[in-house]
Parts: C-alpha cells; structure tokens; sequence
C-alpha cells in the first residue's frame, strides 16, 4: 500500500470522504473538510501510523498530496498490508 | 438488583437528581450580532445552536442551590452531611462556594468544600463524595456541579465564547451496595499539568495576581488552544473508557448509554466512534446547552432520565477538560421514578 493509498483510506475511514472524490491534487477545501477535520486527519494518521502531525502541520496541508509528502518527510514508506 | 448479580460489597449510590439552567437563552445568531461568526459555522464545528447564559448579578451558587434542592426533593428530602460543589467558576476567590450552597439549602452543620476539575468536575465529585459515602465519613452526600462559565470567558473572542453555557447539576449520594441501582464504580482518572496551558485562564492567582496589566490584557479571561484540545480530549476519553472497561472485565456492548462530557459535537462523535458504541446509544444535548463544563453531565443524565432509562442500565460517564484532568466512570442507573 503506497502512502497516498494509506492518506485515502483515512480520509475514507474517519471523514467519510469516498475513495473516488480524491486525487493527489484534490484539495481538502473541494472536499469540503474544515480545520476540525485536519485535526481529526491528523489524528487518524497518528493512531494508524504512529506518526505525529502538528496541530500547525495540519493547518498548513492544502491537498492530499501535500498531506502525502508530510507523511513521506516523516517516513512513512510504502507497506505490503 | 438484577437476579443472578453476587451481593457486591458496600459502595456509594445515586440516589436523587436534579438541574438548573438560567432562563435566557443565547442563540448563535444573537453571538454573530457582536462576534465575527455565523450560525452555520458554530453549527458545523460545534453542534451548538443555542446555550443558556445566566443574567447579570447571577453567581454560581444560585444555579447550584436550585439544582440542590431539586435533587434533595427527588429522593424525598433525606438528611445530608455532606455538600461538594465542582466548579471551576467559584462565586468568589474565597471563600469556597459550597459552604453557600449548602447552609442556603438548610444544611448548614455538615462538611462543606468546592472541587476543581474544571470539564472533569463532575466525575471527580463522584469519587469524592462516594468516597466519603462509602467510607463512612459522612452518611449522604450531595454533589453540586455547578459553572456559570460565560463569566470567565472573553466575550470579544469569537473561539470561545461560542462554546459556554451556564448550569447546575446535582445528585445525593447515599450508601449502597455494587450492583445495587444508582451504584457509582468502578473509576478510571487521571491527569496532565505538563499540558495545563492548554486551557487556562493565565491571571488571578498567586502566580499572577490581578492588576491594571492583566485586566487590559484580558488575562482573566479563559484562554484555549482549541485544535490541541480537541485532539487530547478525543484520545483522553476514548483512552480513559477503555482502561476503565478492560478494568471492569466489560465489553463496550455490555455499556447501554455513554454519557460523554458535552464540550463539541464532533468530540462526541469522534469518541463514540473509537469506542464502536451505536450513536442511539450516546447522549448528545450540547445543542442545547453549549458547553457547561461541571454541570454538562448531570444535565445529560437529566435527559436520559426524561428519556425513560431502565432502573439498572449500565451507563459509562467520561469526561475531559483543564489540567489536563479526565475520568471515567460507570454507573448502574437509579431508581428515579418517573421523569
């Protein structure tokens, strides 16, 4: 599972946003998701992955591709789940 | 008790409850009148749409005594030896608001004192009164939480003085035994002073004394980091519930109504989620009542009551707020005659 497919699949699983809505250039403003739902991102991303993203991280993503290199510039890599 | 529970030893049990809110009801479209904000944003990041605000001149003992006496009357009016009043929002620095409380409800002789747990007020109150109850220290109890918070929050700012409401909630704690109706146990609490500027009000005390300075930086007013709140309070209660339930040797199918403290819609969604609990399972009336801080779990229990719960229902209490301070709780519904 590549990192954007993990970056999905929260977005799917804690703010209900379906898998076919996003792109790696898709903003989280034409998703419709506020500044509670990156906290909410923020925090599905630390309790699947471990990994901890800023309250100001989180503030500062505009699109899930931004989101994924966040996560890539922490680490998080491509896994064989 | 149900048939078939063991005879469980001697523990503390609720045993009346009553409310208080003031009269005056704020709705978002009244704060958006002052406030850069809007009813669909407080909507859509609270769930609040309206709160009561009490009138000027109203303290926090006023609230208290009449959710007080509510409560007493409930469980028909027994002597009580004991007030504990949580609140974070005393009607003076000194001296403590319960000894008020409890001689304007004519209990005056017994021991009287506040606790501050600020959001968590309530359920800390619970393991101290019960723990006086149960331990023989006082015989009945009566648990006062009481906040009249729009008076220590900034009305110029729009982050927080969207999410307070004022109000009471009481209940009497009498002895009885585990299993029994009412029955309070076990706890799980906890706290956080690394994290205690999360949510603060930065002047006032003997740190930083109130003068001319902190009055005109508005420091004595409540300051919240809203976004790390709303992540620590998610992972505190859905921790704390689950710490308390693999304790207790329970499931969270085994839990019949969660009452979470009712700070933000999307905080009780977030953690009725993580705890796999069904949403008609959960209260929810922070619509209603914005957050009250101590008194947002007796009032919950206020609405499940009106709801018609069964004597015996296994209800989980879970709270979060400044500290930090959480704690969790269950309880077996009491016997509280018709609502």
């Amino acid at each position: 599972m590549t990192v954007y497919d993990r970056v999905v699949t929260i977005l799917n699983d804690r703010l209900g946003v379906p898998a076919e809505d996003v792109s790696p250039e898709t903003t989280f403003e034409q998703l419709d998701l506020d500044s509670l739902d990156l906290v909410e991102f923020a925090l599905g991303a630390e309790e699947s992955f471990g990994v901890r993203i800023s309250d100001d991280e989180a503030e500062g993503l505009r699109s899930v591709g931004d989101a994924v290199a966040l996560l890539e510039s922490k680490g998080l890599g491509v896994t064989q789940a | 008790m149900g048939a078939g529970d063991p005879v469980g030893r001697m523990t503390a049990v609720i045993q009346g409850l009553g409310t208080s809110v003031p009269a005056q009801v704020v709705t978002n479209d009244d704060l958006a009148r002052t406030l850069d904000t809007s009813d669909a944003w407080i909507r859509s990041r609270t769930g609040i749409v309206q709160r009561h605000v009490a009138e000027p001149g109203v303290a926090t003992s006023d609230l208290a005594v009449e959710a007080g006496a509510a409560a007493l009357k409930s469980a028909d009016n027994p002597e009580v030896d004991a007030v504990v009043l949580a609140t974070m929002t005393p009607d003076r620095p000194c001296p403590a608001t319960a000894p008020t409380v409890a001689t304007r409800l004519g209990l005056a002789s017994g021991m009287a004192f506040d606790v501050n747990a600020a959001c968590s007020g309530f359920v800390y109150g619970l393991a101290v009164a019960g723990g006086l109850v149960s331990s023989g220290v006082a015989e009945r109890a009566l648990l006062v939480g009481a906040d009249v918070m729009t008076r220590v929050v900034d009305p110029a700012d729009r982050n927080t003085a969207v999410l307070f409401g004022d109000g009471a909630g009481a209940v009497v704690i009498g002895r009885g035994n585990e299993g029994d109706d009412g029955a309070i146990g076990p706890f799980d609490l906890g706290g956080n002073g690394e994290l205690g500027d999360l949510l603060h009000i930065p002047a006032g005390g003997s740190r930083r004394p109130a003068d001319e300075d902190t009055v005109a930086e508005r420091d004595h007013f409540l300051r919240m980091d809203g976004k790390e709140v709303y992540r620590q309070a998610v992972a505190g209660m859905v921790v704390s519930c689950a710490r308390l339930l693999a304790a207790a040797g329970l499931d969270i199918d085994d839990v019949d109504h969660l009452v979470a403290h009712q700070a933000n819609a999307r905080i009780l969604a977030a953690v009725g989620d993580r705890l796999g609990l069904a949403e008609q399972r959960r209260v929810c009336n922070v619509d209603r009542y914005g957050n009250t801080t101590a008194a947002s779990i007796p009032l919950a229990l206020a609405d499940l009551h009106r709801q018609g719960v069964r004597p015996g229902a296994r209800i989980l209490l879970t709270a979060f707020g400044a500290g930090l301070s959480w704690g969790s709780v269950l309880v077996r519904w009491p016997d509280l005659g018709r609502p």
